[in-house]
């Protein structure tokens, strides 16, 4: 048993490998994952960004926190859906009758999923650099940005987690990330909350997201990030603490 | 008791609304080849999944390789090996990738030579640097059975070994077995078909509505039925003789 607690971090890491393995050789993965976001920044900026007062004269600028987030949400689905492919086939159980740490199977998939996103956002930043996009902010800032993204890929990856686990087929897997990916749209990714109506723009402000976009946006711009990056950390740890509760709730009953 | 490799008593485990094992009882020595055999939905299964620690049963106590499966269930993982009923491989990795997974996973310190080794004695040298999706159903099964044989387990599990294979596939699998039995492993095998246990297993136990209702070596379930009448009747060639036949002209490739 000290010998399973010593090898599991190498067992993670087999893990990891085994799913960066699938998504390297599912390309459509990749480009799923980021062309809709850009192609979504591209809309934004040469077809509605005209029309939009934002109160910043780069749009690029303003606009990309709120498509990193959506990269990140629609990227998830495809790490609930990998679990549920791999629950069906039988692999899962092969792994759990091995004297391997029960945990390294579920574990190498939410390192897949902090790594496959982090490689989507990059690739969307650097097309947003030919767009325009522009920062001066320090490699702190950078770093705290990184940050919050990872904990917001590792929030969202537990409720995958859950959805992966419990779904009855492979839509099912994927379709609680609709809702995810359409948050952006009500906060302030896109336009100011000033613009909307009270109701709506009282769900957005006090919505996860708007808080995420706005520190992310400053952080970015070098303006003073106030309240915003600490109710930011809170969704994020709030929603992985509670998310990574429940999945390994399901997990141990799926697993017995 | 070392001669034991399973020692299985009351066992009972419901789901639901369906109570499928009723108190069963076994014992598969060590190095034998055992056969389960029983219907669709008889509780095959789920008596494979609790012994290989995937499940948990309701009451009674089951012992594999000297280890309870409730209280010592990384042990039993040491000891064994499962190839469940449906193909546990990865079909987006080749199939060397496959079985190197599963020596990495063990730890093995020679994993390249192994891994050379069951490639090719499961004949899938030729195919090994192919994705397996790209596998024939007979072909994923043999890899199924070698990811199961690396790091050499003590006893193996195989859950309806030959289900949905053709009869060639079906030989090549008994065929192994057979060697792997002769190397000292003890086999712990589930199937439907009477002939399949007849022509492996050293014994046999029937799986019927929740219990084991006979136990035994072949020639001892042979008592259990009417003695054998002398009849004149023409043999007919099975389909199964003449699919062989035709084809028994590949199998020296
Ligand atoms: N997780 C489960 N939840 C509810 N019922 C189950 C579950 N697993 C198995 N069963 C039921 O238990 C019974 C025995 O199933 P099991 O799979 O063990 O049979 P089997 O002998 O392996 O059958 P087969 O030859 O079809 O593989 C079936 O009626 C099945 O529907
Ligand atoms: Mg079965």
């Amino acid at each position: 048993m000290e010998a399973i607690r010593k090898h599991s971090f190498s067992d993670m890491g087999i893990m990891l490998g085994r799913s960066m393995r699938h998504i390297f050789r599912s390309m459509d993965t990749i480009i799923t994952v980021t062309i809709t976001p850009i192609a979504m920044m591209l809309l934004f900026v040469y077809v509605f960004g005209g029309a939009i007062q934002t109160g910043m004269d780069n749009y690029v600028n303003y606009l990309l926190p709120g498509i990193l987030l959506i990269a990140i949400a629609s990227g998830i689905a495809y790490t609930a859906y990998r679990l549920f492919m791999d629950m069906q086939s039988g692999i899962f159980e092969r792994f759990h009758s091995m004297p391997i740490a029960h945990s390294a199977a579920l574990w190498g998939h939410v390192l897949t999923s902090l790594v496959s996103n982090a490689i989507s956002v990059v690739v969307i930043i650097l097309v947003a650099l030919v767009m325009g996009f522009r920062s001066a902010a320090p490699i702190v800032s950078w770093l705290a940005v990184a940050g919050i993204l990872a904990l917001f890929t590792l929030a969202l990856t537990w409720l995958a987690v859950i959805a992966g686990l419990s779904a009855k087929s492979v839509d099912g897997a994927g379709a609680f990330s609709y809702p995810l990916i359409f948050l952006p749209f009500i906060s302030s990714a896109f336009v100011p909350t000033e613009s909307m109506p009270p109701v709506v723009r009282a769900f957005a402000d006090n919505q996860p997201v708007t808080s995420i976009v706005e520190a992310i946006r400053s952080l970015l711009a070098s303006e003073p990030v106030g309240n915003d990056i600490w109710i930011a950390l809170a969704w994020c740890v709030g929603i992985s603490i509670v998310a990574y509760f429940f999945a390994m709730r399901v997990y141990k009953r799926k697993t017995a | 008791m070392h001669d034991i490799a399973i020692h299985v008593t009351g066992l009972k485990k419901s789901f639901k609304t369906t109570t499928v094992l009723k108190g069963v009882d076994l014992t598969v020595r060590r190095g034998e080849i055992f056969a389960l055999l029983g219907a669709n939905g008889a509780g095959k299964t789920t008596l494979v999944k609790i012994l290989s620690t995937l499940a948990k049963q309701d009451s009674g106590s089951a012992k594999v390789h000297g280890f309870d499966v409730l209280d010592e269930p990384e042990r039993v993982r040491q000891s064994i090996s499962l190839t469940g009923q449906f193909a546990a491989v990865d079909e987006i990795l080749t199939g060397r990738e496959n079985l190197v997974m599963i020596a990495k996973l063990r730890h093995l310190a020679d994993s390249r030579r192994i891994v050379d080794d069951l490639l090719q004695r499961f004949d899938l040298t030729d195919a090994a640097d192919r994705r397996v999706s790209t596998y024939s159903g007979g072909m994923r099964r043999r890899l199924d059975i070698a990811m199961s044989l690396v790091g050499k387990p003590n006893i193996i599990f195989l859950d309806e070994p030959t289900t949905g294979l053709d009869p060639e596939g079906r030989l090549e699998v008994w065929k192994m077995v057979k060697e792997l039995s002769s190397t000292g492993t003890t086999v712990f095998l589930t199937t439907q078909y009477l002939e399949e246990a007849e022509q492996l297993a050293d014994r046999i136990a029937i799986l019927h509505e929740g219990t084991i209702i006979t136990n035994g070596t072949l020639a001892e379930l042979k008592k259990l039925f009417p003695p054998a009448k002398v009849e004149y009747v023409e043999k007919q060639p099975t389909l199964e003789d003449i699919f062989l036949a035709i084809i028994g002209k590949k199998e020296e490739k």
